[in-house]
């Protein structure tokens, strides 16, 4: 009977069927950062356990570290604490720290891609929502919270109740100027930030198919903001070829068998899913949040709803989203003013995203308004950027070039907005207090669409600035 | 080392009105820099209430009606956003020992399940009857029957639902997983030996 990858990814880690009905399921790849592991480890230290396979996790930071100085100790004595105590847990458990020395520190979900700990039919756990990430390379992988990383450590298991699945197919190719964050900005609209309770959400089609698996990735990591645990996309040669050579990748004839399994997980054709949506890929426009969640967006050449509009039950909600924004009801999204422009993100702080920013900033000069910076989303990212001279082109144009980590994304280090200020922002969430202001304001969109907002001072249609034949190439 | 058996919560109730009410408001991240989850319950929706206040409202957890508070009212989508622990943590510190809402997110649901604070669904009829019930009377008492699937206020009884998973986790305990998770360790072994990149595809 054909299945989905879901399904048989499940099967085969499933341990047991626990006696309250829910599922026993086997962690194999687990996650840690600074931020969420300290309070697991203590409770395990307080019920006297162990960590069960300290191989099978492996721990960076990322959260809290400060992008500007990262010499030791930190200024943020709180910082210092919490990355000193995730140093002694794991040196105490035997765990493998990819630390600021090791040249392989960045966020959590762009390392563990990057150095080939991502593979396709694995289960993956992280104490991050934004661990839906990993399943670009069609691991099914959970965010959990602090009790659940207790659990990991202490069995590299979780008690789990089954997911339904809902497969996403964009159909047709995306125009110059629209990205994997436009369609997945695209599905939250149109399914809701609660649509996804419930589900994996599975993407297929041919825009996802043609894919990058840097764009694989921003897709899985926002399905988390449609209410969806857990996004994959089916491994294909894209993935093997991503894989092949990197550090913790099989190696040699392994890698051979490997995709050889890694294909087998793959949804079988005719698999029956609990729910199934198409989208046309052409008819998506790059986007814009205009509101307080990730659902609330507009096309670039759109504007913000107006209040009779809106369906009557959401009609309060978003009379605060427009009132807490600072927007007039029907007013055009484009042309708005912001105050900072931030690159940076487990959704979109990858080479392939820089790239694209960089070949719109290159030989500009950010608005004098504007306060701009680029925090690459892993320590080789930042290397190969440099080594494209993207460092220059950014520095030149204005913006701070940083060391990696979360930073603005959510403004646990002295990266954060002041006051009112308004936020370009290629990252994930436009809550309101998101970016360490209480009354900050995020708009979240497209890495080319923050670069061409940074020159601009305001909210501009990217398409227009590459549809011109100088930086048009390579799409 | 199993949890806690809870079959009923008992106690006043304080209602929270809206939709897609996320963890950065529940305790913005600001607060996450710590060891230890102790004092959290002091952030409880810090900039809510904050912003509630200069605008001369009372955020119902500033309200010193509801301070004993051992029942949360919410609507849909309660939890959404971050995976963070630090909220129902902050909300249990507080007080509060079973949620009522529309819906959860579900990892805010697992987190909560984890720390043994039940949430149960309701449609929005009967949330909007509930939280009337808590504003006209911070001092009614609400029944919260995890066993029988409902909850009584005022003399009437409303259905909830809850997943039988976790349902039974909270009758016999289990919703403190790790001892569960560690009893045939055995199998957990048997498994990874199962799976071929656990070694490597060697
Ligand atoms: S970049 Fe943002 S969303 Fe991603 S892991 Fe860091 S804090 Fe979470």
């Amino acid at each position: 009977m054909p299945h989905t990858l879901l399904r048989k990814v499940w099967d085969a880690h499933r341990v047991r069927m626990l006696p309250n009905g829910q599922t026993q399921l086997f962690v194999g790849l687990h996650l840690i950062h600074e931020v969420t592991s300290p309070q697991a480890f203590d409770m395990l230290r307080a019920r006297g356990g162990r960590v069960a396979f300290p191989d099978r996790t492996i721990a960076t930071v990322d959260h809290i570290v400060p992008t500007r100085d990262q010499r030791r100790p930190f200024g943020d004595l709180m910082a210092e604490e919490m990355i000193s105590s995730l140093e002694a847990n794991c040196r105490a458990n035997g765990i493998r720290l990819l630390d600021l020395s090791s040249g392989h520190q960045g966020i959590v979900h762009v390392i563990g891609p990057e150095l080939g700990l991502t593979q396709p039919g694995m289960t993956i756990a992280c104490g991050d929502s934004h661990t839906s990430t990993h399943g670009a390379f069609g691991a099914v992988a959970f965010g959990i919270g602090t009790s659940q990383v207790r659990d990991v450590l202490a069995s590299q298991c979780l008690a789990l109740e089954p997911l339904k699945v809902r497969r996403i197919r964009v159909e047709g190719r995306l125009s110059a100027g629209v990205y994997a964050k436009d369609v997945i900005l695209d599905v939250i609209r149109r399914l809701g930030v609660q649509g996804g309770v419930g589900f994996a959400y599975e993407y297929a089609g041919e825009a996802v198919e043609r894919m990058s698996m840097d764009e694989r990735m921003t897709l899985c990591n926002m399905s988390i903001e449609g209410g969806a645990r857990v996004g994959y996309v089916n491994p294909d040669t894209a993935t093997f070829d991503y894989l092949r050579g990197r550090p913790y990748a099989p190696q040699g004839d392994a890698f051979d068998r490997a995709c050889a399994w890694w294909q087998s997980m793959a949804s079988d054709p005719g698999a029956s899913y609990d729910d199934e949506i198409v989208l046309r890929a052409g008819a998506i426009a790059p986007t814009v949040t205009w509101g307080i969640n990730p659902g609330q967006s507009v096309a670039i050449d759109g504007r913000v709803p107006s209040l009779h509009e809106a369906p009557a039950a959401e009609r309060e909600q978003v009379a605060e989203a427009l009132s807490f924004m600072g927007f007039a009801p029907g007013q055009s999204i484009a042309g708005t003013r912001i105050d900072v422009a931030f690159l940076g993100s487990c959704t979109n702080a990858r080479l392939s995203d820089l790239r694209e920013a960089a070949r719109i900033v290159r030989g500009q000069r950010v608005a004098p308004n504007v306060h701009a910076l680029v925090v690459p989303g892993s320590q080789a990212v930042r290397a190969a950027a440099e080594q494209e001279g993207l460092d220059r082109v950014f520095s030149d144009a204005g913006f701070e070039w940083r060391g990696a980590g979360c930073s603005m994304c959510l403004a646990m280090n002295p990266d954060r907005l002041e006051g009112r200020q308004v936020c370009a922002s290629s990252s994930n969430r436009n809550f309101k207090g998101r970016q360490g202001s209480p009354t900050g304001r995020t708009l979240l969109m497209s890495p080319a669409m923050v670069a061409a907002a940074a020159l601009a001072g305001e909210l501009v249609d990217v398409r227009t600035i590459v549809r011109q034949p100088e930086v048009l190439h390579g799409r | 080392m199993a949890g806690e058996r809870i079959r009923v919560v008992t106690g006043t109730a304080v209602p929270l009105r809206g939709d897609d009410i996320d963890t950065d408001r529940i305790i913005p991240a600001r607060f996450l820099k710590s060891i230890t989850f102790d004092g959290l319950e002091q952030h409880l929706f810090e900039d809510d209430r904050r912003e509630a206040a200069s605008r001369a409202h009372a955020h119902p957890f500033s309200n010193p009606a509801y301070a004993r508070a051992s029942v949360l009212l919410v609507n849909a989508n309660f939890g959404c956003g971050s995976s963070r622990e630090h909220a129902p943590q902050a909300i249990q510190r507080r007080g509060i020992r079973a949620i009522v809402g529309q819906s959860f997110s579900d990892i805010f649901f697992g987190n909560a399940v984890a720390l043994g604070v039940p949430c149960l669904t309701a449609a929005r009829e009967t949330l909007d009857a509930l939280m009337t019930i808590a504003e006209r009377d911070p001092g009614a008492v609400f029944d919260v029957d995890v066993e029988a699937k409902a909850i009584r206020a005022a003399d009437r009884t409303f259905p909830l639902e809850l997943g039988a998973a976790a349902r039974e986790s909270f009758l016999d305990g289990s919703w403190d997983a790790t001892g569960l998770l560690l009893d045939r360790f055995d199998e957990v072994q048997r498994v990874a030996a199962r799976l071929p990149y656990v070694d490597s595809f060697a």
